[in-house]
C-alpha cells in the first residue's frame, strides 16, 4: 500500500466516519488526482516535507498537513482545489513558512498547497508604479529584480516572506510610518476559493491607482491568513527608491520623553520613513552583544528619505524636537558604512535579546495602540515584567503605536512559559482597554482566536463569520485559523 | 593625469533567471529573458563612482559593446554616477561571437583615444565565466594590472590593490595607467534611484561601431554545442552498513 495508516487516519479526520475500504480507494484516488495535475515530483508524502510545511517561525509546534501540494501555475491551484473540495480536505496554503502565529499549521490535518514553484514576476508597468507577483517572488527577490528601474516595495516585515503571504497576513514593517502596510499597497488579488473559483478581487488586470467600484474585496482578502482563499497573484504598489537616506540615534531620559519626540516629529510634517524604539533593557543586550556603549536609557533610531536638500531639513527639525524633549546624544550619518553602524544595535536585537539568555528561545509579541496610550502602556508594561521575572526587552514601530517585547524563555521550562503565556494574555488585554489591537502585524493565527473575540465583539465577529460562511462554507480554508470554531 | 576612468559594463542575463538551453543545443535562451548588468561590473561602476566622489578622478566614462539594448546597460551605470557612456554598437552574428578578445581590443583602442587614467572592469561575466578582458586589455597596451580587486586605492601616480588570492590576500603596487579587476569583496554597488534614473536621461552616449576604432572582430572560437549539466538523480536509501558498503563497491568508489 502506497500509505502509511497514520496518513489514512489523519487525511479523513474531518470527514464522516466511512468504511475502512472506501477510505482508502477515496484517499488513493485524491492523490492520484493530484500527480495528474501537479506532476509526479509535485506531491509529496515524505515525512520530512510535510514537517516544513507544518511550521513556521513562532513557537506553535509543528502539525504537519498530510500531504504537499506544489502546483506550478493558478490552474494547477484551482484544479487541486475542486478535488479537495470534493473529498472534504482542508486546504492550507504555504508562502515562506515565515509567520509568526502559526497559521501554517495543519491543525486538521490535509493537503498544504505550498506555492514557492509559482515565482514568476508579471507584468511590471514602471510608469504606473504596480507590479504583479506570483506567491513564489519574495520581497527581497522582488527589489532585486527590480534594481534597475529605480523602483522598490518598501514593506520590510524584516523576514524574506512571499509577498502574496505578507499580503494574507496584511504584513507590516519599520517603515510603515511612511510607506504604509499591505492594506494600503495591495492593488489587487487573484484568488482561489475553497471550491477552485477563481477570482480577481478588483477585476483581471486592473490596477487603477484609486477606485470605488463595488465592495472593497481586496483588502477583504488582505490579512484573512489564508482563511478565505489561496492569493495566487498580488498586484502591488511599487514607490522611487529615495535619492538620499539619512540615519540618525537619540538617547532619552524616559519612554515619554522619547514618544512625545515621535509624535511631535510626524505632527510638524517631517516625512519620517522610519522610527523605532528601543527600551533600557534591550539597549542594554544591545551593548553587550555588539561589545556598543550606547547609554542605556530609552533610545530613538530614526531614518529619513528625500532629496539632499530636504534631509537637511528634516534632520534639522527633528534634532530640535529631540532636545526640547530632554534628548541627548543625536547623533547622524548619511553614507551607508557609519549608518548601518548607528543602526546596528536595532539591526542586531532580536539575537541581541536571545543572547541574554543562551540556550533560550525567543518569542515576539506583537500589540499596537493609539500612539498617546503607548507611554503608559510600554511602563505598565515593564513592571509587569519585573514583577514576574519575565525577560523581554522591548522593541517598538514608535510611529506606528506598535511595540514587540522579545520574550526570552527556557523552553524546557513549562512553568516559566505558563508565565509568559499569561503574561502575552494580559499584555494583548491591556491594549485592548486602551483602544489599542492585540495584533498590530502578526495575525492572529492559532493563538489569538479569542483575543480577536474580546477586541472585535460578538457582532462583528458574527459578521466575520458570515462572510466565512459564504466563501468557504464547508470550513475547509486553513481551519482553526482567525476565527474560533462555532458552537453548534 | 587625465583624472578619466573607462570602465566596461556587460549585459548579461539576469542573475535570478533560470537559464535553459535551446532545443538544438547551439546555445541559451536569450529571448524575452531578462537581463541586466553583470554583477561584477556592478561592483565595477560602483568603485569608479566612490573614486570620483572622494575627488581622486575626475571622469566615469562607462562603455559596453553589444546591440541597441546595451544602451540600458549604459543608463543604469549613468544613474549609478557615470558621468557619461559609449556605446560600441555590434550586432548579429558578430555579437553571437563577440568575446574577451575582441572586447579588450575595443577597450584599448578607447582607453588610447580616451586617454584613460584607469580602467576598472569585472572580474568575469556570469554568462561565459571567461575572467580574460582585463588581462588581455592591460597585455594589449602593456599596462600594469591588478586584478580580483577587493581593495583600491589610489596614490598619487600609482594605486594599491589588495587582491584576492588562493592563500589569502596579495597586495600590490602598480603604476598607472593601469587595469583593474573588481572582485565581489571590492564593495557594494548602490541601487539606482528613480531621481538618478531621470537624471540620467540627459547624460550622453557616444555610438560608434568597431571599425570606427580599427577593430577587427575576427573570432578564432566556435561553440560546437552547449548542454546543461546532467540531471541530479535521486539518492538510494539503505537499510545498514553492510548495504552502505556493498552500494559503494558497486559504485567503485571503494
Amino acid at each position: 500500500m502506497l500509505l502509511g495508516l497514520t496518513h489514512r487516519r489523519c487525511l479523513l479526520k474531518c470527514r464522516s466516519v466511512k468504511s475502512q475500504t472506501t477510505r482508502s480507494a477515496v484517499v488513493d484516488s485524491a492523490l492520484s488526482a493530484f500527480r495528474s495535475i501537479c506532476g509526479e515530483d509535485g506531491v509529496s508524502l515524505a515525512a520530512a516535507v510535510r514537517e516544513q510545511h507544518g511550521k513556521d517561525e513562532s513557537v506553535h509546534r509543528c502539525r504537519p498537513p498530510d500531504v504537499v501540494v506544489f502546483p506550478r501555475c493558478v490552474e494547477e491551484v484551482s484544479a487541486v482545489a475542486k478535488v479537495c473540495h470534493k473529498h472534504d480536505f482542508p486546504i492550507i496554503p504555504f508562502g515562506t513558512g515565515t509567520g509568526l502565529e502559526g497559521g501554517v499549521g495543519a491543525v486538521k490535518g490535509g493537503v498544504c498547497f505550498s506555492l514557492r514553484n509559482m515565482d514568476q514576476v508579471l507584468d511590471l508597468h514602471q510608469e504606473d508604479f504596480d507590479v504583479t507577483v506570483e506567491p513564489g517572488v519574495t520581497r527581497k527577490a522582488l527589489n532585486a529584480y527590480l534594481r534597475d528601474t529605480g523602483l522598490w516595495f518598501p514593506v520590510d516585515p524584516g523576514a524574506d516572506a512571499s509577498l502574496c503571504g505578507m499580503a494574507a497576513t496584511s504584513a507590516s514593517g519599520t517603515n510603515a510610518v511612511r510607506y504604509g502596510t499591505m492594506r494600503e499597497n495591495v492593488l489587487n488579488l487573484e484568488v482561489v476559493l475553497a471550491d477552485g473559483t477563481i477570482v480577481h478581487t478588483a477585476g483581471k488586470g486592473r490596477r487603477p491607482r484609486k477606485t470605488s467600484a463595488g465592495y472593497n474585496l481586496t483588502n477583504l482578502f488582505v490579512g484573512s491568513e489564508g482563511t478565505l482563499g489561496i492569493i495566487t497573484k498580488t498586484t502591488l504598489r511599487l514607490y522611487g527608491i529615495p535619492e538620499s537616506m539619512v540615519s540618525a540615534i537619540c538617547s532619552f531620559p524616559s519612554v515619554q520623553a522619547a514618544v512625545d519626540s515621535t509624535v511631535q516629529i510626524l505632527q510638524s510634517g517631517v516625512p519620517i520613513a522610519r522610527i523605532e524604539f528601543l527600551d533600557d533593557v534591550m539597549i542594554d543586550a544591545c551593548n553587550r552583544f555588539s561589545s556598543l556603549s550606547y547609554p542605556v536609557t530609552p533610545t530613538l533610531f530614526l531614518e529619513f528619505h528625500g532629496s539632499e536638500r530636504s534631509l537637511e531639513e528634516q534632520v534639522n527639525t527633528a534634532e530640535d524636537i529631540t532636545q526640547s524633549n530632554g534628548g541627548s546624544d543625536f547623533q547622524w550619518a548619511r553614507d551607508p558604512e557609519t549608518r548601518n553602524k548607528l543602526w546596528k544595535a536595532r539591526h542586531d536585537a532580536w539575537y541581541a535579546a536571545q543572547a541574554l539568555r543562551p540556550g533560550c528561545k525567543a518569542y515576539s509579541t506583537d500589540v499596537c495602540v493609539p500612539l498617546s496610550q503607548l507611554p503608559q502602556i510600554i511602563v505598565e508594561t515593564k513592571e509587569d515584567l519585573i514583577e514576574n521575572r519575565l525577560t523581554g526587552p522591548i522593541a517598538g514601530h514608535v510611529g506606528d503605536g506598535n511595540f514587540h517585547c522579545l520574550m526570552v524563555v527556557d523552553p524546557d521550562d513549562p512553568e516559566e512559559l505558563h508565565r509568559v503565556h499569561l503574561f502575552t494574555e494580559r499584555l494583548a488585554r491591556r491594549a485592548l482597554a486602551m483602544d489599542g489591537t492585540c495584533t498590530g502585524e502578526h495575525g492572529v493565527g492559532l493563538g489569538k482566536r479569542a483575543l480577536l473575540c474580546e477586541e472585535l465583539g460578538h457582532t462583528s465577529i458574527q459578521v466575520m463569520q458570515g462572510l466565512k460562511d459564504a466563501l468557504d462554507p464547508k470550513n475547509l480554508m486553513n481551519p482553526e485559523k482567525v476565527l474560533q470554531l462555532r458552537r453548534v | 593625469m587625465s583624472g578619466r576612468v573607462l570602465v566596461g559594463v556587460k549585459r548579461v542575463i539576469d542573475y535570478a533567471v533560470k537559464i535553459r538551453v535551446k532545443p538544438d543545443n547551439s546555445g541559451i535562451v536569450t529571448d524575452g529573458v531578462k537581463h541586466s548588468m553583470n554583477p561584477f561590473c556592478e561592483i565595477a561602476i560602483e568603485e569608479a563612482v566612490k573614486l570620483k566622489e572622494k575627488k581622486l578622478i575626475k571622469e566615469v566614462v562607462a562603455v559596453s559593446c553589444g546591440p541597441q539594448q546595451s544602451q540600458e546597460t549604459i543608463r543604469t551605470a549613468l544613474a549609478m554616477g557615470a558621468d557619461r557612456g559609449i556605446h560600441v554598437e555590434v550586432t548579429g552574428k558578430d555579437y553571437e561571437a563577440l568575446g574577451p578578445l575582441q572586447v579588450s581590443k575595443i577597450m584599448a583602442a578607447l582607453a588610447k583615444k580616451e586617454d584613460a587614467q584607469l580602467i576598472i572592469l569585472g572580474k568575469q561575466a556570469i554568462d561565459d565565466d571567461c575572467n580574460q578582458t582585463g588581462q588581455m586589455t592591460a597585455a594589449l597596451l602593456d599596462w600594469p594590472q591588478g586584478t580580483f580587486a577587493s581593495e583600491v586605492a589610489l596614490e598619487g601616480d600609482k594605486v594599491k590593490v589588495v587582491r584576492e588570492i588562493d592563500g589569502g590576500l596579495e597586495t600590490i603596487k602598480i603604476n598607472t595607467p593601469a587595469v583593474v579587476t573588481a572582485d565581489l569583496r571590492l564593495n557594494t554597488p548602490r541601487y539606482a534611484t528613480l531621481p538618478n534614473i531621470m537624471k540620467a536621461k540627459k547624460k550622453k552616449i557616444a555610438n560608434m561601431k568597431p571599425a570606427d576604432l580599427g577593430v577587427d572582430l575576427t573570432s578564432r572560437l566556435e561553440v560546437l554545442r552547449v548542454d546543461e549539466p546532467p540531471q541530479r538523480q535521486a539518492g538510494v536509501k539503505v537499510e545498514t552498513v553492510e548495504d552502505l558498503v556493498g552500494k559503494l563497491k558497486e559504485a567503485g568508489t571503494i
